[in-house]
């Protein structure tokens, strides 16, 4: 396949940045799409050039380094798969693709495709967690957890922390993500105890970050390469409202 | 620097008795039996009054399950822990692509299981080259281990009664293992990471992102810190502390194509090897039975398909060599599910290092299926249940299988093939986890500890939880309060003197400015690896690898290019530093094989094997761990040897006919 790449360089510290122009050749339906990012990249290199700049680390889909928006959407075409997952075979010979960064106001570009998602672990560090110490945990089968609520909060936890709905929502807010982070710890027994104070820890470290607020568009749902469903939002909010009876 | 070895020389010097390190694992419990070992030998520690401990800085390099679990322990403990890890984020270490599971002996399943069984079948499983001692003391806490991660919010799978659920996972004849559907690693990683967030948020933890450690400093014979660079400024600095842990993972990586990460490296372990900390059966890698086929020259990694699949599909080609009809056109009285056949006992379940070889076997034979004849297939048309069954238990595996492949698994049988996946080798450590320097301690993957020449399947995640929670809060502060340790200055010369290496090193790789990219040097290095000290080894390509490596080492020091410079986001340096150390690694892997005159688990000989095919271990003379001594790059390393007693477990081949 021959393809026209339109990607995002920025050098570090730059605050604009500018479309480059690539063409490639040879690309097998096979590769991955960073694959096809790697040949670009020797081939600059070769020439003297600057490799473009982009995250990743698994290649598997579960890492959540990777990601950059492809062609307008967030991990790009293929529902449910990060870019390092999306492969070859799901483009056209001929096709012009484009390829920019996470834009955020909380995610500051550092280099090229790079971003700072730092302000995703800051709202993790305000609550995202039990108060388990190590050591000091009861025999686990001591408290039963019904099989509904082991799914539900699976499903919630399988959030990779890519920033894919940040970047998908057009006011650039993280409620999807934070809401999942939420979600996993309060549909557990063990979540229950601090289940209204972490809520609103969370959501305040949300805000103070800099993304914007939630007003229901349902574009991060799409995007989520993990399919974290838009009603885990609305369970948020339920929380952010008791939290005001139970605090 | 260049060297050829001949027919019979041997590249290494075994150490004269009596002098280096004295490998002894440390146990303080005299007299004591295996069960009592472990708590009498932590009643022997030393104390660090509460109020004391945050005067202490422990420096933490890597926050995976073993890293970010000691962290979080040690931080809550009241130490001030710096950490640093290469990614982003502390929850995108390589832990989190473990899909199976994890093993406890809880024996929830009533199936007959034990600690004493857990201990047993991780001795054998790890074909007797491990430590007693530290497997035991690894099964017992198993059990900790999972009560702890239930604690944090693990979502394990549970029973419709709420209970737990367990699976039989890789070589084990009983359901052990908890999981998390196929996402194990990344449940764990999120409970060390939420407990690792706490102690952020309450100022024990400084997180370091995005830094990646290139030295150790060693003051006075002991680790006193690590020069790093920040990956986005590319600022090389120092950090001090009274001890350093290292729990940065393995280094499969060394072969270009494996299962791991991209990032993952063997840097901080190879600059503290070459500091003085004796490196341990490097050549035991373990190849995995079940990973998709390479399909293509742009192949940049491979992927896993979790061998839990084993419990369900059968694993078959065709009778026939060179048979091109489409699977479902082979009818079943020609198709050869060979592990069945060859194994009745375990069938599909064998160990990994039997799975993988007898893989190679078939497909060696010309009876391998897919492009290049290099996959074999794992069949899920008659699993109970029906694809409903399957999709609860592996969907995200088999939409993984189709994203990469094109194919849909549940109506073609998936191709799989072997590739390398895990490195029990890793630095030398004591039953403390303290490596042969001195206040430097080796956690997870990075050490050589407990699996032998062959980790069974879903006990990974155990180390290095067990490391990470358990041991280390333990044998960490037993250091910290049995030592003084004077503050060190920035100043001091063997500071200055490792930043200067850095720097220096850091330099020379750009300046080089030559032809080929780093990642077609890392490639080539890994198909002399894979195609002379991989799946299967022999004297004469270990020979031949040991004499290509140099070249090919001096060529990339003499042909690179590094486009960049330092003070910048620059991907191509980072991956230079790594694959610079790689090439020193890959050489003392091949010498560990090369004087390895026997096959045990992964390590497997072609001289040494039964009339059946199978690794033919030597007791006699290699029942040891060979720990070698770093003495200069392109110079013989010298061998010293931990011998290993087996008291509980003895020695038998294994046998899971
Ligand atoms: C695909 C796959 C599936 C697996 N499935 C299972 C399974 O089901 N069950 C099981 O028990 N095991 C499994 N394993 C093995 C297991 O996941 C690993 O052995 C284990 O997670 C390693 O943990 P660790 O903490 O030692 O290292 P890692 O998780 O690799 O963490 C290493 C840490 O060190 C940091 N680091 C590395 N180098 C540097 C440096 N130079 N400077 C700074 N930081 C550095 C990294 O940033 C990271 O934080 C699997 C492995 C793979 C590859
Ligand atoms: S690189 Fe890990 S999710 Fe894409």
């Amino acid at each position: 396949m021959r393809l026209t790449l339109k990607v995002w360089r920025q050098p570090k510290g730059a605050t604009k940045g500018h479309f480059e122009t690539y063409e490639t050749d040879g690309v097998s339906p096979d590769m991955s799409f960073l694959e096809m990012l790697d040949v670009v990249n020797d081939r600059l290199t070769l020439d003297g050039q600057d490799p473009i700049a982009f995250d990743h680390d698994c290649r598997e889909g579960i890492c959540g380094t990777c990601g950059m928006v492809i062609n307008g959407v967030a991990h790009g075409p293929e529902r449910a798969t990060t870019a390092c997952q999306l492969h070859m075979r799901h483009f056209r010979d001929g096709d012009v693709i484009h390829i920019e960064p996470w834009r955020a106001a909380a995610f500051p570009v550092i280099k090229d495709l790079v971003v700072d998602r730092g302000a995703l672990d800051r709202i993790m560090e305000a609550g995202g967690f039990v108060t388990a110490p190590t050591g000091a945990a009861p025999e686990a089968h001591s408290t039963l957890v019904p099989k509904e609520a082991a799914d539900a909060a699976f499903e919630a936890a399988a959030c990779i922390q890519c920033g894919a709905c940040v970047a998908a929502c057009p006011n650039a807010s993280a409620m999807l993500f934070t809401a999942a982070k939420v979600a996993h710890l309060s549909r557990l027994p063990q979540g229950q105890p601090e289940r209204y104070g972490r809520v609103v820890k969370m959501v305040a470290t949300h805000d103070a970050a800099g993304f914007g607020n939630c007003t229901n568009i349902g574009e991060c749902a799409a995007v989520c390469p993990k399919e974290i469903k838009l009603d885990t939002i609305t369970a948020l909010n339920r929380d952010v409202i008791s939290s005001t009876l139970f605090q | 620097m260049t060297q050829t070895i001949t027919e019979t020389e041997n590249p290494w010097i075994d150490a004269p008795s009596g002098t280096g390190p004295v490998l002894t694992a440390n146990v303080k419990a005299d007299g004591k039996t295996i069960e009592e070992m472990w708590d009498a030998h932590r009643f022997s520690l030393k104390l660090v009054n509460p109020a004391n401990k945050r005067k202490h800085t422990i420096i933490m390099v890597g926050t995976g399950l073993a890293g970010g679990a000691a962290a979080a322990s040690l931080g809550e403990l009241g130490y001030h822990v710096k950490a640093f890890c290469y990614q982003d984020s502390p929850r995108r270490a390589h832990s989190i692509a473990a899909q199976g599971g994890i093993n406890a002996a809880k024996n929830y399943r009533n199936d007959g299981d034990s600690v004493f069984r857990l201990f047993y079948d991780t001795v054998k499983g790890g074909d007797f080259r491990a430590r007693e001692a530290n497997v035991y003391r690894l099964a017992q806490l198993s059990v900790d281990i999972i009560d702890q991660c239930v604690a944090q919010g693990v979502p394990f799978a549970r029973e419709y009664g709420g209970l737990i659920d367990t699976r039989s996972f890789g070589g084990a004849q009983l359901s052990r293992t908890f999981y998390a559907r196929g996402q194990t690693g990344q449940q764990l990683l999120l409970g060390a990471y939420s407990a690792l967030c706490r102690q952020i948020d309450a100022g024990t933890v400084e997180m370091h992102p995005r830094t990646e450690m290139l030295e150790v400093i060693v003051v006075d014979g002991r680790a006193r810190g690590i020069v790093v660079r920040d990956m986005i400024s590319g600022a090389i600095s120092s950090h001090f502390g009274d001890a350093v842990v290292l729990g940065t993972g393995g280094y499969s990586n060394v072969f270009f194509l494996s299962t791991n990460a991209k990032g993952c490296n063997t840097t901080a372990i190879w600059r503290a090897h070459r500091k003085g900390a004796l490196f341990a059966n490097p050549c035991f890698t373990q190849i995995h039975p079940t990973c998709i086929p390479v399909a293509g020259d742009h192949q940049s990694k491979l992927t896993l398909m979790s061998e839990s699949l084993r419990n369900d599909g059968r694993v078959w080609v065709p009778k026939q060599g060179d048979d091109t009809r489409a699977p479902d056109q082979i009818p079943e009285d020609e198709r050869d599910y060979y592990l069945e056949r060859m194994y009745p006992a375990f069938g599909n379940l064998v160990p990994r290092d039997i799975a993988s070889r007898a893989a190679k076997r078939v497909c060696d034979e010309g009876r391998g299926v897919g492009p290049g004849g290099l996959g074999v297939y794992l069949d899920f048309s008659k699993a109970q249940g029906g694809p409903a069954a399957i999709n609860a238990k592996y969907g995200n595996l088999f939409d993984m299988y189709e994203r990469i492949t094109g194919e849909n698994p549940y109506e073609v049988p998936m191709r799989i093939y072997p590739a390398v996946h895990y490195t029990m080798g890793g630095l030398w450590v004591d039953y403390n986890l303290m490596s042969t320097i001195p206040g430097l301690f080796v956690a997870g993957e990075a050490n050589f500890s407990d699996h032998g020449a062959n980790r069974l399947g879903a006990s990974a995640l155990m180390q290095g939880l067990a490391d990470g929670y358990f041991i280390l809060p333990a044998t960490l502060t037993d250091y910290i309060g049995a030592n003084t340790l004077p503050p060190v200055s920035a100043d001091h010369p063997a500071v200055r003197e490792a930043e200067a290496s850095v720097n220096e090193r850091v330099q020379r790789l750009l300046d080089v400015n030559g032809t080929r990219t780093v990642d077609s040097f890392h490639r080539e290095l890994g198909q002399v690896m894979w195609d002379y000290c991989g799946m299967s080894r022999n004297g004469e390509g270990l020979r031949k690898a040991i004499n290509r490596i140099p070249e090919l080492r001096a060529e990339f020091w003499d042909n690179v290019k590094v486009p960049g410079i330092n003070e910048d986001l620059n991907q191509s340096l980072e991956k230079a530093g790594r694959v610079a150390d790689f090439f020193e690694l890959a050489e003392l892997m091949c010498i560990d094989a090369l004087h390895r005159n026997e096959s045990c688990g992964g390590h497997f000989r072609e001289e040494y094997q039964t009339p059946e095919g199978e690794a033919r271990r030597d007791d006699d003379n290699y029942a040891y761990a060979a720990a070698w001594e770093f003495k200069g790059v392109g110079l013989a390393p010298v061998l010293h040897k931990e011998k290993l007693t087996f008291d509980y477990v003895h020695p038998a081949q294994r046998d899971y006919r």
